[in-house]
């Protein structure tokens, strides 16, 4: 494990120059002064001189490349225009809140998604089945900044169950309940489309499991069915559905962007999106960096939990 | 080609004939636009504001401007498909070369080309979208072009995998010991093999791209005012929401309805095309 372990890690160097260069370049591809594009039209001469300066703008671009990553690893990611504050700590607290949107997204979907494919697996063709499979159908279609407003509109406006936006209530008590009322709409709004693909992959996984020798045998054991399907089957069919959990918590992480915003969530999402409208390119390349080491670490821990699932991959 | 029994075919299954009628009838409407009776998208008329679907002279009802809602739906469809078929046709276009060539060549070009695409994919789909916007500023044409380039590598690791696997089989040891130029392998041989899996990857993206699209412009990143897409009539609609909600139901129903005929012809496309990768 141990070596694998160093294997991966090493993998993971590449990877990383590869989105700090293009994290970097962001901010040239804009057609134009990028010093100019921040501050405005309205800018004096000297600001966007003292703005190129600060930025390095005058040096040849891998110069600039190797001073932004100094900065940068020393957890400088430069000043927010906007914000007229140092990016990083912005970033690191609304990270927490887009995390939370996230972390509860992924275990909603993958509880959700197991269950319903063992379910659907179970019992082929029932009502769980196809309602399951029509759910699939509908959730790789479904806009999800769309199906969150249509949540809003049922259960904030008509319900009057939950609220519509936000984190916290502006006359809430700010306390685990409050929150929980907030989160509820946003974390299933991002978990539909994921909780549909994991319920198909666990149902079709289960499928082929359940046609094998070993679960053949264990019914002829005399062994309850429940017993068959949860020990038996569901445990072989965990290990593909740990990959698919992965890749979907890398898609939560992108996705939650759009679901912030249907929401007005205080995450990075947010914040990044305001950060481009404003042309605030520091904080811009702030919150990319943040989402995509976020997005490659999510990754790594999934490739190590799915070797220690299954051994054969470790000596690949 | 392969097509017309394809076509014989499609209208067994009636779902995808279905979808096969409302794609046709979407397309239709967006390539006629400008022919049909339709009042100006984007006549402002501030006594009619946010009217309910079913008001006299507005059969969707009218935004928060006055605008007529079926008009600005045709309309912005027509955006919203050229934006899916285009984004979707240009990346494939490209990895499907890159990936081709990286297979064909191997070597330093594969290599290249692979790590290019590793780095893409090292990113949230839509966070990379966002990021190159974010560079070249807001705009429809900016986001077509972001989509499109976090869109190839799935069509360059795709055109590889195939090309690894038919490189080295019979037929085209054959052709080579006859004589024939990397050119004609590649273009007598190899290709026809491509065709299949890749029309029907492509015929699958094409709603995924209308999706991003639609994203991207209803954060604020594509299409400006006053025009509208499919995206951006949603992000306004969000203000008004609690007021009227058929001003955001109605533009996420038109993306909905045409993404799922997008995947059920992909589906049945794939059914007839690759009978390897049919699905029980």
């Amino acid at each position: 494990m141990g070596r694998y372990l160093l294997r991966r890690l090493l993998l993971l160097v590449p990877v990383l120059l590869g989105v700090s260069v293009v994290v970097f370049l962001v901010l040239h591809l804009s057609p134009g002064d990028p010093a100019e594009i921040m501050l405005g039209s309205q800018a004096s001469q000297e600001d966007v001189a003292r703005l190129r300066a600060d930025l390095g703008l005058d040096e040849p671009l891998p110069l600039q490349y190797a001073r932004w990553m100094a900065h940068v690893l020393q957890g400088d990611l430069g000043r927010s225009i906007r914000l007229r504050q140092p990016v990083l700590g912005e970033v690191l607290i609304r990270f927490r809140a887009t995390l939370l949107l996230t972390t509860t997204a992924l275990l909603l979907s993958t509880v959700c998604g197991i269950a319903l494919g063992v379910l659907s697996a179970a019992r082929p063709r029932s009502l769980v089945d196809r309602l399951s499979t029509l759910g699939s159908i509908f959730g790789a279609s479904m806009p999800s900044f769309w199906l969150g407003l249509v949540l809003m509109v049922c259960f904030s406006l008509w319900l009057g169950w939950l609220p519509a936006s936000g984190m916290y209530g502006a006359h809430g008590t700010g306390g685990l309940a409050d929150l929980l009322s907030h989160l509820a709409l946003p974390a299933v709004t991002l978990a539909a489309a994921s909780t549909t693909i994991i319920a198909r992959l666990t149902r079709s996984t289960m499928l082929d499991i359940l046609r094998q020798d070993f679960v053949r045998t264990a019914r002829a054991k005399g062994l309850v069915e429940r017993g068959v399907v949860l020990r038996h089957a569901l445990r072989n069919a965990l290990i593909p559905t740990v990959t698919v959990v992965g890749v979907q918590a890398g898609y939560l992480l992108g996705g939650a962007i759009l679901t912030e915003t249907v929401f007005a969530w205080p995450g990075v999402g947010t914040l990044m999106i305001q950060g481009i409208l404003a042309r605030d390119f520091p904080l811009v390349q702030g919150c990319v960096l943040v989402i995509a080491l976020g997005f490659v670490l999510f990754n790594l821990a999934v490739d190590l939990l799915y070797a220690f699932l299954d051994p054969r991959i470790r000596y690949e | 080609m392969r097509l017309p029994r394809v076509l014989r075919r499609i209208p067994r299954n009636q779902l995808a004939l279905a979808a096969g009628l409302v794609m046709a009838a979407a397309v239709l409407a967006a390539l006629l636009a400008p022919y049909l009776p339709l009042l100006d998208p984007d006549a402002v008329d501030t006594r009619n504001r946010l009217r309910p679907p079913g008001s006299p002279g507005h059969l969707l009802g009218t935004d928060e401007f006055g605008r007529d809602m079926l008009a600005r739906l045709v309309w912005g469809g027509r955006i919203s498909l050229l934006a899916g078929f285009a984004t979707a046709s240009v990346s494939m276009l490209v990895g499907g070369l890159l990936g081709v060539h990286a297979g064909y060549w191997g070597g330093r070009v594969d290599t290249v080309v692979m790590r290019l695409t590793d780095i893409l994919m090292a990113f949230p789909y839509i966070l990379l979208a966002i990021a190159i916007v974010a560079g070249l500023g807001p705009g429809l044409a900016n986001a077509m072009v972001a989509i499109a380039i976090v869109g190839f590598p799935l069509y360059t690791r795709l055109a590889r995998g195939l090309v690894l696997s038919l490189r080295e089989r019979e037929f085209v040891e054959a052709a080579r010991a006859l004589g024939s130029s990397d050119r004609s392998i590649l273009r007598r041989h190899l290709l026809p093999h491509l065709l299949a899996p890749v029309v029907v990857a492509w015929s699958l993206d094409v709603g995924a791209k209308i999706l991003a699209t639609a994203g991207l412009s209803f954060l604020g990143l594509g299409t400006q005012p006053p025009t509208a897409d499919w995206g951006s009539m949603l992000a306004t609609a969000r203000t008004f929401v609690i007021l009227r909600p058929h001003v955001a139901l109605l533009p996420g129903l038109a993306i909905f309805v045409v993404v799922l005929s997008l995947n059920i012809l992909g589906d049945a496309l794939q059914d007839f095309l690759d009978p390897r990768l049919r699905h029980g």
